[in-house]
């Protein structure tokens, strides 16, 4: 047994063993509720310089299996859970999650109290934290020196160490019906599957595209994904979403993308205290009142009211979906231009896929739009 | 969409006597609705037969009938009462039995009541075995092959497609009545004529056998506006086979993926719509091939079950409160998750803990019964309990069931067992199926062994294994130090087990002793439906071991109101039941009016005492002499304990008050001395001889040779037993010396510590029961009932009538001077409960109990006084005289048939 800490920069320090690799990990520590889909939260790029608190305490049951992978690695910066699984089980499962992690060098802790953890960070705030194990473990007062010395997560641009290098197709399921400009933000695998699914060629492109580049495939829309950082500064992706809006060209952001569609039409976005990162969160559609389960996991959000409307340069717009539990603007929509986003996941992976029907309204807008 | 404005007077229909498949769950589901219904100013009338529920006490309903619960008194009660709407989802499968019938005899008609939460189209689509097949593959779901059968004919046909073996499922029975899995033609020939003939319209399912998949259940909900949650997933430990009611099982889920258990869901909320529960809840039952993944629905049920009192207490979502509040209109959003106070009930719950829920049996009550675990469900009762991870609730589970066995090695395996019998008997569900496994990997047997056998999933049974490494650890270092003991406590171990395998260390008081000076004691985490996310409002606590010494309890400091802890009664087992945890529940209602905080501890889901709302605070907790000890220290740290009760939880907690009182506990009520005078019978012969009341002929024995002598002394029949026993286990009326030789071989074997009793047995007499209550000084009787049996068939089985129908006016007063010595000679302050025999005008003292007794909730029915409640205001200093004064005990005693 190695022993780890979780060090957080407040200088509260939290002792266990090390899981996976041993080292070090700096990043902005935040809890996750789901119970299910560690997998998928691992190699989400959202999660991207961020240590993920599991609030589940039994974690890596499953294992760790060769479909589940939402990107092509671990992008979490550390791994913090209670009671990791010995050995795994499951029909899919190729090898145990502790194995994943040391190989893909993920630096994390087990043993601890994730429940008290949890509640400091709902009380303080998520912030800068490391995890020290091994050799790399020393004395509480140079451990929280290395942790203040971190980048914080405001200010932060890190859709562009996430996105693709280069442009890649993902062919239509069935009949090719539509051609989508996918923006690659942070990008997860399901999110084209669900489009290809529904008869959509989808085109990801790097972050550093141009709106030419994008032009270039004839696309029937634009879509904006998810993604890590500060959507402040995401100047690029804005002025893009602003060309397309200008155009008309259907489009539809989810989670990082709803925060570039809301400052692309003037809105704010802010820093959340600990944010919304879990599968079981409600969400209410502003003009159906329908409640849908949703899989969420954003550190930033719109500024507004629900429900308010708002004009913009490209028309009125509508703040339309929000979080009950909090009152968090969770979605907006263009009245007089075909866009919307949402601040959840409709293509889930891991969570519910009650948003799912998003993904249709968005080809409900480019057949309008033909 | 607010709630809707028709609906002025609903009638709710409870779920009658407990038996073996509905139990008090359908109390504290029916007491939620009637509560919240009556909140929204909505008149409630309510129909139920059984007397001892909370949901029957007067201030729940507007008007209660204590009536049948059959279609013809059922219509009765709608005549007189002429509601507008019934709400039937939340009594059982007897409640929703009834609606049909009252469906079928066009009496909703008649009167133009609705059924409200599901429809009878929606109920019969749940129901109907191949309608809801039909269903399931018209959504794109899988459900095992299978045919409806009406004639052992068809049956035959059917099993020629399908092969054996085939599982037999009569169509509208409850708790699995009448179904099982034949292997062999035999088997078939006689299970398929008993299930035609169990189903009342001869009807059963052949279906293709999915034995040993994994088995799962998902809670959910569903409000008008079509919004539908998923409240809870329960992962059953024992394969597909043995029934849900008697398996372990796990929330949530343990072994899924998410895209396995996100399939789950979708699955579910596509029935819940087709099958069209327009509100309320639903559960939904899948296997899934443990080899490639193939899920099957395998039923689901249009109502609040069982596993929904399970959902609600191991997730703090309150499904029945939440399904009353849909019936009468109320969308998700608009309700609060009373649990946060601020969120509303439109999510689904997410848990940071683990829960385990254990059945109890009660096999050794029936000898010949067969003890194999199949798909008609044999328990009377079930322990949950609550940890950090899985194995701390396991070990929590095994020991709240109060069984022989309390955790892993803490009996000595049975004589001649082997590696190759232990894997054979792992092959069929049995009651300890669980130490069966531990047994079989402790001699030897690999975890791929256990898996071939047993069919449960590896990932438990390395969970088991890992427990065995961790008995070798602590087996073998030189001393138990601090990180070793948190480990072992951290893995769910009792102190006891500990001081099994560390015999040094001189018992379990030695374990404990170490461990306070260690510092290593429990935190106390909350149940708050959202792991954290937000700030709980709600006291309901779980105790759980961390490493971390700095680990936070959520224990919240009290100090103005001085606190009293009621320890409850347990799992439900046959003589202690559902009557216990009525009194416990009255105690809470009645001293937090008296202005106490009131802590209920206990580990049985399915009672209204586990409701987060009936006490100030609740301890999810097993009811042991450790478990509780460090309740009772957590509640010290945060405020003073001014009592610990414990004689209204039934033998119990009554069994923990001499070592709790010993530990410097302030046990209140009756002393634990005083209640050994009454339970040890030489102490109480003295009692009667100094008060000049007569007792049957008795004497003790500890061996055959004794009891033949006593036998011979006061003649055939004799009534034998062995000592401190609740419900009569044990006892038996013997006629002649072989069965008394034959009683003596088994009953030394039930309590080796204790000897055997042999009592006179009086033919023909009369048997008399009777509750009072005793502040210490006066004496107050409850009720005098008569029984209608005659005495030797146990007063739980034999039927009685208040105000006594044969007792003379100075019978009457012979049993209140009786009573009255016996209390003043016990020195009771609280109940007691004494049994007599009237036998040629001889009262003769059977038996006498400081405790609540089974007949509380029902006198206190009959008289409207309410015993429990006058006794836990007595235990805490109030006089009779007192209570009396503040109208507690109404005008005297009525009962006694003046």
């Amino acid at each position: 047994m190695t022993n780890a800490a979780l060090v957080l920069e407040d200088g509260r320090v939290f002792r266990g063993e090390a899981y996976g690799a041993t080292g070090v990990s700096l990043g902005e520590v935040v809890f996750s509720t789901a119970m299910t889909g560690y997998q998928e939260t691992l190699t989400d790029p959202s999660y991207h310089r961020q240590i993920v608190v599991q609030t589940a305490p039994q974690i890596g049951n499953t294992g760790w299996n060769d479909e589940d992978d939402e990107s092509s690695k671990i992008w979490v910066a550390g791994y913090v859970v209670r009671d990791p699984a010995r050995t795994p089980s499951n029909w899919r499962s190729k090898r145990g999650l502790d194995e994943e992690l040391a190989k893909q060098g993920v630096v994390g802790i087990s043993g601890l109290d994730t429940r008290t953890l949890t509640r400091h960070i709902r009380e303080q705030g998520a912030m800068r934290a490391g995890v020290f194990s091994g050799s790399d473990l020393s004395d509480d007062a140079s451990m929280v020196e290395q942790v203040k010395a971190s980048a914080q997560m405001v200010g932060a641009n890190l859709a562009v160490d996430v996105t693709t290098s280069s442009p890649y197709v993902v062919e239509a399921i069935g009949e090719k019906k539509f051609t989508v400009a996918a923006l690659d933000l942070g990008i997860k695998s399901n999110t084209p599957r669900m489009m290809a699914a529904r008869g959509i060629e989808v085109h990801v492109l790097p972050l550093t595209s141009s709106f030419e580049d994008i032009l270039a495939v004839s696309p029937d829309g634009l879509f904006l994904s998810n993604g890590p950082g500060d959507p402040a500064t995401q100047d690029h992706a804005i002025a893009l979403t602003r060309e397309a809006l200008g155009r008309k060209l259907p489009l539809f952001g989810i989670c990082f993308g709803n925060q570039i569609l809301g400052r692309a039409v003037g809105r704010g976005t802010y820093k959340m205290r600990y944010g919304h990162r879990g599968i079981n969160i409600p969400v209410i559609d502003v003009t159906t009142g329908k409640v849908a389960i949703t899989s969420q996991n954003h550190g930033f959000a719109l500024e507004g009211t629900p429900g308010e409307e708002f004009s913009s340069e490209f028309g009125r717009a509508v703040l339309s979906h929000y979080c009950p539990n909090d009152g968090t603007v969770e979605g907006v929509r263009l009245l007089d231009a075909p866009a919307f986003s949402v601040q959840y996941h409709p293509e889930a992976a891991a969570g519910p896929h009650d948003a799912a029907p998003l993904f249709d309204e968005f080809v409900t807008l480019m057949n309008e739009a033909r | 969409m607010p709630k809707r404005t028709d609906l002025k007077h609903i009638l709710v229909i409870g779920s009658g006597p407990i038996v073996i498949g509905q139990a008090c769950e359908f109390d504290y589901s029916g007491t939620q609705a009637c509560r919240v219904l009556r909140e929204e100013g909505i008149r409630v009338s309510l129909v139920n037969s059984n007397p001892a529920t909370i949901m029957t006490d007067p201030e729940f309903a507007d008007a209660t009938y204590i009536e049948p619960i059959t279609a013809e008194f059922v219509e009765k009660v709608i005549a007189q009462e002429k509601p507008d709407a019934i709400l039937a989802t939340l009594g059982g499968q007897t409640a929703l039995n009834t609606a049909i019938a009252l469906h079928e005899r066009g009496v909703l008609e008649k009167y133009d009541v609705e059924l409200i939460g599901a429809d009878i189209d929606a109920i019969q689509r749940g129901e109907d075995r191949q309608i809801f097949k039909d269903l399931v593959r018209r959504i794109g779901a899988e459900v095992p092959r299978s045919a409806v059968c009406n004639t052992m004919d068809e049956v035959r046909k059917t099993v020629a497609e399908l092969g054996l073996p085939v599982v037999i499922r009569p169509s509208f029975t409850m708790g699995g009545l009448g179904s099982g899995m034949a292997y062999t033609e035999e088997e078939l020939e006689r299970l398929a004529a008993i299930g035609l003939e169990e189903s009342p319209v001869t009807e059963v399912l052949i279906e293709e056998s999915v034995l040993g998949w994994k088995e799962y259940e998902l809670e959910l909900m569903r409000d008008r506006n079509d919004n539908v949650v998923v409240i809870c997933s329960i992962e059953n430990i024992d394969p597909m086979g043995v029934h849900t009611g008697d398996s372990v099982t796990v929330a949530p889920a343990m072994t899924l993926t998410d895209r396995e258990y996100q399939h789950m869901r979708d699955v579910g909320i596509q029935v819940i719509r087709e099958v069209g529960v327009d509100t309320g809840g639903c559960n939904i039952q899948f296997a899934i091939h443990p080899d490639n993944g193939r899920m099957v629905v395998i039923e689901m049920n249009p109502r609040v079950s069982r596993s929904s009192a399970l959902a609600s207490k191991a997730t703090g979502f309150p499904i029945a409160k939440i399904a009353a509040k849909l019936a009468i209109g109320y969308t998700l959003d608009e309700i609060t998750n009373d649990i946060t106070g601020e969120t509303p009930a439109s999510f689904e719950p997410t848990l940071d803990y683990v829960v385990v829920k254990a059945p109890r049996f009660a096999f050794e009550k029936f000898p010949g019964a067969d003890p194999t675990l199949t798909t008609t469900m044999k328990s009377v009762g079930e322990a949950m309990s609550i940890g950090r991870n899985f194995v701390e609730a396991l070990g929590k589970a095994l020991r709240s069931l109060e069984t022989k066995s309390v955790g892993f090695w803490t009996q000595p395996d049975a004589e001649g067992v082997t590696l190759e019998s232990t894997l054979k008997q792992l092959e069929r569900g049995h009651d300890g199926r669980l130490y069966t496994v531990e047994r079989a990997l402790r001699l030897g047997a690999s975890i791929e062994d256990v898996y071939r056998a047993s069919g449960i999933d590896p990932w438990f049974i390395e969970q088991i294994a890992w427990l065995g490494t961790l008995r070798t650890e602590l087996l073998d270092a030189p001393v138990l130090d601090e990180p070793l003991l948190r480990k072992a406590k951290r893995a769910g171990l009792s102190d006891r087990q500990i001081s099994v395998l560390r015999p040094e260390l001189a018992g379990e008081d030695g374990v404990r002793m170490l461990r306070h000076r260690l510092g290593v004691r429990p935190v106390y985490k909350t149940v708050d439906t959202c792991a954290a996310e937000f700030k709980s409002e709600t006291p309901y606590h779980y105790s759980a071991y961390e490493l971390d010494p700095a680990a936070e309890s959520e224990v919240a400091e009290q100090r103005e109101k001085p606190k009293v802890l009621i320890l409850g009664s347990g799992p439900n087992r046959i003589g202690q039941g559902i009557e216990f945890d009525y009194s416990c529940v009255h105690a809470a209602m009645a001293l937090r009016e008296a202005g106490y905080e009131t802590v209920m501890v206990n580990c049985n889901p399915e009672t209204v005492s586990t409701d987060y709302d009936t006490s100030d605070r609740l301890y999810f907790e097993p009811l042991t002499f450790e478990d509780v000890l460090e309740v009772v220290h957590s509640e010290q740290q945060s405020g003073t304990v001014a009592g610990v009760i414990v004689q209204l939880g039934g033998q119990t907690p009554l069994g923990l008050a001499q070592r709790l009182s010993d530990a410097g506990v302030p046990v209140v009520g009756t002393t634990p001395e005083a209640i050994h005078l009454a339970e040890d019978r030489g102490q109480f012969g003295k009692v009667l001889t100094e008060a000049g009341l007569p007792a049957p002929k008795f004497g003790t024995a500890t061996s055959f040779g004794e009891a033949k002598e006593i036998a011979d002394e006061i003649g055939y029949p004799v009534l034998v037993r062995p000592s401190y026993v609740l419900g009569g286990r044990g006892m038996e009326i013997v006629y002649d010396e072989e069965s008394l030789s034959g009683y003596i071989a088994r009953a030394t074997e039930v309590t080796p510590e204790h000897p055997v009793l042999v009592d006179r047995f009086l033919d023909d007499a009369i048997e008399i029961d009777v509750d009072a209550l005793c502040d210490g000084d006066e004496v107050f009787i409850g009720g005098v009932m008569e029984h209608i049996e005659e005495a030797g068939v146990h007063s739980g089985d034999s039927s009685c009538a208040l105000p006594p129908i044969t007792l003379g006016a100075s019978d009457i007063e012979n049993v209140r001077r009786s009573t009255e010595a016996i209390a003043r000679g016990i020195g009771v302050r609280g109940l007691l409960n004494v049994q007599y025999a009237l036998k040629d005008d001889v009262l003769y003292v059977l038996e006498a109990n400081p405790r609540a007794s089974r007949t509380v909730p029902f006198v206190s029915k009959a008289t409207a006084v309410s015993m429990a409640k006058a006794a836990s205001r007595v235990m805490l200093g109030a006089t009779i005289a007192e209570l009396r004064a503040e109208g507690l005990l109404g005008r005297g005693s009525a009962a006694c048939g003046r």
